[in-house]
């Protein structure tokens, strides 16, 4: 059998550790097994800027890629590495749920794992948070760690 | 009846003393216009001069000409790439492994937050007040032309701009100017930028400046009765202080969110407005098109009326002035011609879309006076312009058309024309310094120079009076139309040699849409 892929997406947050951490238990017990972490900044091309954020915006979106490899996948990376697992990490702008559906596809992923993010504010209760997005749209069988 | 007669008797002792401080405030308000339109009037005459033996000024002609010319030179662009266009706003085009740049969306948003303003409210009410209904009629041709100068000039904007090394762009005509003319082995870039660069800074405390807070004060006077333009100067001075120079971003943030929804909403009134007087439509197209040949007895007939859509169009959608080649080039695009053809979006949005809106509402409303013998308009005493029902002009015009539908709408339009006019000063405070830093080079010290003669423009504008303001705005809007078209006229070869690869690319199977 070919080698499993779990996408794991992170936040910074306690909750997304917490899902790295099953998505490792469950890599050692498949064997031949893939992590790919996925760090998504939120972005929309459709949002509205003024034309001095336009005329920074390539500057910035190197910075905040560097930020988030710098603080969040590098050192889980690291981690994972000296466990002797196999992971990748990724970081990209959009929407979190279109990214991690997408990259499950892409790499033919057997599940996604989340942490669930406890929000629940009024923008919660009308759009649905990140996490009931992306169990709407998926395609492959997605896990949410409490 | 009694305690009402009490009420008025207090209200009168109140103003009194009111009354007296807003003579002395009206007498300062006149010598801050007698200054400026002294010190402006030989540059707004140069201008506006007319064609010799007729009565029509030159630089409409220069616009008209232009936009023609661009029109058939590109195959009239603006019919054939507009579905295009949409395709490429909506990001079908964008590489996905660009996610997080600047987005085809997000540049011409930009750049329709510095067009889309008083121009469309206060500008329209002028073109109709003085042309006519007739002028409607101009305004959409020009605008439906200048979508074609537009083209022009994002596609050079994007193609020329500069890349500095810690990854910040910078663009605009005074870059094509210098590094396009190089390209073609032509002489005088060098001087055109820096020409142009200097009318930009004027265009910038004119139209992008001055207008807007004077149009915002009259909104603003409009309800809460008349005081002096220089505290509504101070006011709108300190905010765009605090975000140019104090750099308070949160400010400039919610405006640029607050301000489409704007947009929309004023549309929407507008339609709403239409819709329930549904019957009269088919009579406001009928003075359109009638008053587009004839004039129906308007200040200037025929002429005046195409003088004014034709002014008030390149007034609103600035196509072929150039200051939207600058807004547009921050767009993170392989291909500079697909900026060019979602720029040509801005104008139809501005003009054709909203300003006719405008024009339609002030037309239907009745707040032109018309003759019931003839069914001409009445012009007003001095003859300049149609009598209105209460004698308003500019913004005032505006809101009171939309009162009629809705009585309450004033007070949206105020907060409206505030926003308006508070993002297109920041818009033209950033085309400025591009100008500016052109010129007199990058630096902490001259960034804030510009910056504070900036704001001091704020508080000249919104004292003087509308007419002088109109005047020298447009004069400096011109002035660097008349930079950038020579500019384009002679790189418009390279234009369509972009144009010609790319559709050509595209036709060809070569750039296909991505998988999103």
């Amino acid at each position: 059998m070919s080698q499993t892929t779990l996408i794991v997406g992170l936040d910074g947050s306690d909750a997304g550790k917490r899902a790295l951490d099953f998505a490792k238990a469950r890599a050692k017990l498949i064997g031949d097994c893939l992590i790919l972490l996925v760090y998504v900044i939120e972005w929309s091309p459709f949002s509205f800027q003024t034309a001095e954020e336009n005329e920074k915006r390539h500057v910035r979106r190197e910075e905040e890629m560097d930020l988030a490899r710098e603080r969040i996948l590098t050192p889980a990376l690291e981690a994972a590495k000296t466990e002797g697992l196999t992971v990748e990490g990724i970081v990209k702008h959009g929407d979190v749920a279109d990214i991690l559906e997408g990259l499950a596809k892409k790499h033919e992923a057997s599940q996604i794992i989340v942490g669930r993010v406890g929000q629940r504010g009024l923008k919660e209760r009308l759009f649905g948070g990140v996490t009931g997005r992306l169990v709407a749209a998926s395609s492959v069988p997605i896990t949410i760690i409490p | 009846m009694k305690r009402l007669f009490a009420l008025g008797a207090t209200a009168t002792a109140l103003s009194l003393p009111t009354l007296a401080a807003a003579q002395q405030a009206v007498t300062m308000d006149q010598r801050v216009n007698d200054i400026f339109a002294g010190s402006t009037g030989w540059f707004v005459n140069l201008i506006f001069m007319n064609l010799p033996g007729t009565n029509f000024p030159w630089i409409v002609l220069w616009l008209v000409v232009a936009a023609s010319i661009f029109t058939i030179y590109f195959g009239f662009i603006q019919i054939k790439a507009f579905g295009h266009a949409i395709s490429l706003v909506k990001g079908d085009y964008s590489d996905p492994n660009d996610a997080g740049e600047v987005s085809h969306f997000q540049a011409l948003t930009t750049a329709l937050s510095g067009t889309v303003g008083l121009g469309n409210i206060a500008g329209v009410a002028v073109a109709v007040g003085i042309g006519g209904p007739g002028a409607t009629f101009w305004m959409i041709v020009a605008g439906l032309l200048g979508m074609a100068s537009k083209f022009t000039e994002c596609t050079l904007g994007v193609k020329y701009r500069n890349e500095y090394p810690d990854g910040t762009v910078s663009g605009g005509p005074m870059y094509y100017m210098t590094k396009g003319f190089k390209e073609r082995g032509l002489p005088g870039g060098r001087f055109l930028a820096i020409v142009f660069a200097i009318f930009t800074i004027g265009g910038a405390l004119g139209g992008g400046n001055m207008f807007q807070a004077n149009q915002a004060h009259a909104q603003i006077t409009q309800i809460t009765g008349d005081f002096s333009g220089l505290i509504t100067g101070v006011i709108f001075a300190a905010v765009v202080f605090a975000v140019i120079v104090g750099g308070i971003k949160s400010i400039a943030k919610v405006t640029e969110k607050v301000v489409p929804f704007m947009g929309i909403l004023y549309v929407i009134a507008a339609l709403l407005i239409l819709i329930v007087e549904a019957d009269k439509i088919g009579w406001a197209f009928g003075q359109i098109f009638e008053g587009a040949f004839t004039g129906l007895g308007v200040a200037g007939g025929f002429v005046g009326a195409l003088i004014q859509g034709f002014k008030r169009a390149a007034f609103s959608n600035e196509a072929g002035v150039g200051s939207a080649a600058i807004a547009h080039s921050a767009v993170r695009t392989k291909e500079p011609v697909t900026e060019g053809v979602v720029s040509l979006l801005e104008p139809f949005i501005d003009t054709v879309v909203i300003c006719t809106m405008t024009a339609l509402v002030i037309t239907i409303s009745g707040v032109l006076v018309v003759d019931p013998a003839t069914g001409n308009f009445v012009l007003n005493e001095a003859g300049t312009a149609i009598q209105t029902v209460d004698g308003s002009s500019g913004v005032a015009l505006t809101s009171a058309a939309f009162a009629t539908g809705f009585s309450w709408f004033p007070y949206v339009l105020a907060v409206a024309v505030i926003l308006f006019a508070f993002s297109t000063m920041i818009s033209w405070s950033y085309y400025g310094l591009k100008a500016w830093t052109y010129l007199f080079g990058e630096g902490k010290t001259t960034e804030l120079i510009f910056k504070l003669i900036f704001c001091f423009f704020i508080i000249v504008g919104a004292a003087a009076q509308l007419g002088a303001v109109i005047d020298f705005s447009d004069a400096m809007i011109f002035a660097m139309a008349v930079v950038n078209i020579t500019a384009l006229y002679c790189l418009m070869p390279i234009v369509k040699r972009e144009m010609n690869s790319y559709f050509g690319r595209l036709k060809s199977g070569e750039i296909v849409k991505h998988e999103h």
